[in-house]
């Protein structure tokens, strides 16, 4: 019986159903389970909700020899002074831009590599192009950098080489602003759209080949069963996705970022993550960079939750 | 072939689909073979050639150069413990926390997995946590790449998902032979989630492996950086030294900084690409398990 309560499902006879072990029974039967449940249970508390207890400190002016508790409270000081900061602009712009970009240039780019790939009859070529693409994902983001220096560097660089032989000038694209975000984008397409295809094959490999055939006697070309079966199939990975993505509209990658920055593209380049740690810990500005960092989370909270609304309405099921 | 294969439109689509997916694979791979091409090949070529990816004369200078200090070594070493150790802390919270919610019937299961879904939507970002690293005096301690990520909430719901399909009868069966509630998950649950937790051991790993951004909020001290953090100081910052001219045979010729810098990329990418296959014949199924519900 207490089996059948565990597995939810109703009891039989109501005789039974008075049987169930006082909560006293329960914790002293299952004290090994909370042993277990402890460290887990402490790393949860101190490194996730301790920190969100710490986001206070954007209301507070946190000074690290007062300490936390004796911290004098400014209210929304910090938010007014980084909205009046030129700054603001700066970083609201280059984020939404890398962001806008990213949602036009990247996002789709998984899809159609999954739509290509679905196409291809050849198990073994599917299989070798699939083992080649996804590489590049786990390769660390200061290698993905690196490379990029590498190749774009001025000082030897093939691409630059090259420009010379052809066009007799160099092209400073490390240091260029104009530079910086089709760099950013084609980082993020080499490194994720490959993996990114993962996802949709596997709600592709759920369609029934039937339904192709099917289609084929009713007269359809490729096209149209790419546009009436395949995508139809994944239609709702891509709405959850978008979801997804719509929360992060304001991160954009803080790794990524900060590696390619630097004082001569910083103009294109400084974005709310880098600004937190530009401000926090290189500086020190501990209440002012948490109040940044809080203003972006809560962005991201509204713009998940906003989507989602949108999507049911258009008749999705949503991610909540 | 199926009969929609016939047309000459479709032959067409079919050919240049090919031809695109291979150039999309080549664009995956190429990178790497140019830049272990680049690690071997001499100065002159360096110069004289744009792009290639067969060196004319192979050299191991440039690998040399970088070994003859410490520096690549000792950031070697660092990465080393931390992906091992790490990756044990990681397996060992997730695991047993991951049991602990897998029990049905277990008082206060729904209020701590509510908590830890929570923490996946809002958390309390870089500052506040920085903070906390640094009040549990652990900045410039290994332990601060190590603790603060110990699980991820992703990894766990999978993993408690995983246990709680594994049929009741067993452990009951178990448990009628006297198994305590820790030997039951020794002997019989853990042994029988091998494909599952070799799936994450290699996932932590190569996520510790690839961590940059950790050893930058917490590790100042230039003896305690992993290999990421080296790189980006020799490769990006040009700042630290890879090797030393003056500990090299006086004949030795520096070699070029282009084939220095490729060879450090080379030396931090191996690894990856060692467990690439073992990666491989497992995230497939790692990722599907992610989109079952439970």
């Amino acid at each position: 019986m207490k089996q059948a309560i565990e597995r939810g499902k109703p009891p039989q006879a109501a005789g039974e159903a008075a049987y169930r072990p006082s909560l006293a029974i329960r914790l002293r039967r299952d004290k090994w389970l909370y042993l277990l449940l402890l460290p887990g249970l402490l790393y949860f508390a101190l490194f996730k909700y301790v920190p969100m207890w710490g986001i206070l400190l954007a209301f507070k002016n946190y000074q690290p020899f007062t300490g936390f508790w004796k911290s004098e409270w400014v209210g929304l000081e910090h938010f007014r002074l980084f909205f009046a900061n030129p700054e603001f602009f700066l970083l609201l712009q280059n984020t939404l831009i890398l962001s806008f970009l990213n949602l036009v240039f990247f996002f789709p780019a998984p899809i159609v590599l999954a739509l290509l790939l679905n196409e291809v009859r050849r198990a073994l070529f599917k299989r070798v192009v699939q083992t080649m693409i996804y590489i590049p994902h786990f390769i660390s983001m200061v290698i993905v950098a690196s490379l990029t220096y590498v190749f774009l560097t001025t000082e030897g660089g093939p691409v630059n080489e090259l420009l010379l032989q052809h066009t007799g000038e160099k092209i400073a694209f490390l240091s260029d602003p104009d530079w910086f975000r089709p760099i950013i984008l084609l980082q993020t397409i080499w490194k994720e759209c490959g993996w990114g295809t993962i996802i949709f094959l596997a709600a592709l490999s759920a369609v029934d080949v039937e339904q192709y055939e099917a289609a084929t006697i009713d007269g359809a070309n490729r096209w149209k069963q790419i546009w009436h079966i395949t995508l139809p199939a994944i239609r709702s990975t891509i709405v959850i996705l978008l979801i997804l993505r719509m929360g992060s509209v304001l991160d954009n990658g803080f790794e990524q970022i900060y590696l390619m920055l630097n004082p001569l593209n910083r103009s294109a380049a400084e974005v709310f993550d880098t600004y937190v740690y530009a401000m926090g810990i290189t500086q020190g500005a501990f209440s002012y960079s948490t109040a940044v960092g809080l203003f972006k989370s809560v962005v991201g909270i509204i713009l998940v939750l906003g989507t989602n609304w949108l999507a049911k309405k258009f008749g999705e099921s949503g991610l909540y | 072939m199926s009969k929609r294969n016939r047309s000459i439109a479709g032959t067409i689509f079919d050919a240049a689909n090919i031809i695109f997916l291979t150039a999309c694979a080549l664009a995956a791979v190429l990178p790497f073979v140019y830049v272990v091409a680049g690690s071997f090949a001499s100065d002159a070529e360096l110069t004289s050639r744009a792009v290639f990816f067969i060196p004319e004369s192979l050299t191991l200078d440039a690998y040399k150069f970088i070994f003859s200090t410490d520096t690549i070594m000792q950031s070697i070493g660092v990465s080393v413990y931390v992906t091992v150790i790490g990756t044990a802390v990681n397996l060992f919270f997730t695991v047993t926390m991951a049991y602990a919610l897998a029990r049905r019937g277990l008082w206060g299961r729904n209020f701590v997995l509510n908590l830890v879904i929570f923490s996946m939507l809002f958390g309390g970002g870089m500052i506040p946590t920085y903070l906390v690293v640094r009040g549990l005096h652990l900045l410039d301690s290994l332990w601060s790449l190590m603790l603060p990520g110990a699980i991820s909430a992703f990894n766990l719901i999978i993993v408690k998902n995983f246990f709680q399909e594994i049929p009741k009868e067993i452990e009951d069966a178990g448990r009628i032979d006297g198994c305590t509630e820790l030997g039951l998950l020794g002997r019989i649950v853990l042994p029988l989630s091998m494909p599952v937790l070799a799936t994450f051991t290699l996932f932590y790993a190569v996520g510790h492996w690839n961590d940059f951004f950790g050893a930058l909020l917490y590790i100042n001290d230039p003896q305690k950086w992993p290999l990421q953090v080296m790189l980006r100081q020799i490769v990006l910052l040009s700042q630290a030294a890879a090797g030393d001219m003056n500990s090299m045979d006086p004949s030795f010729v520096a070699p070029p900084d282009q084939s220095i810098k490729m060879a450090v990329i080379v030396v931090g990418t191996i690894p990856i690409l060692c467990v690439y296959p073992f990666l491989q014949k497992h995230f497939a199924k790692g990722v599907l398990l992610g989109s079952v519900k439970g």
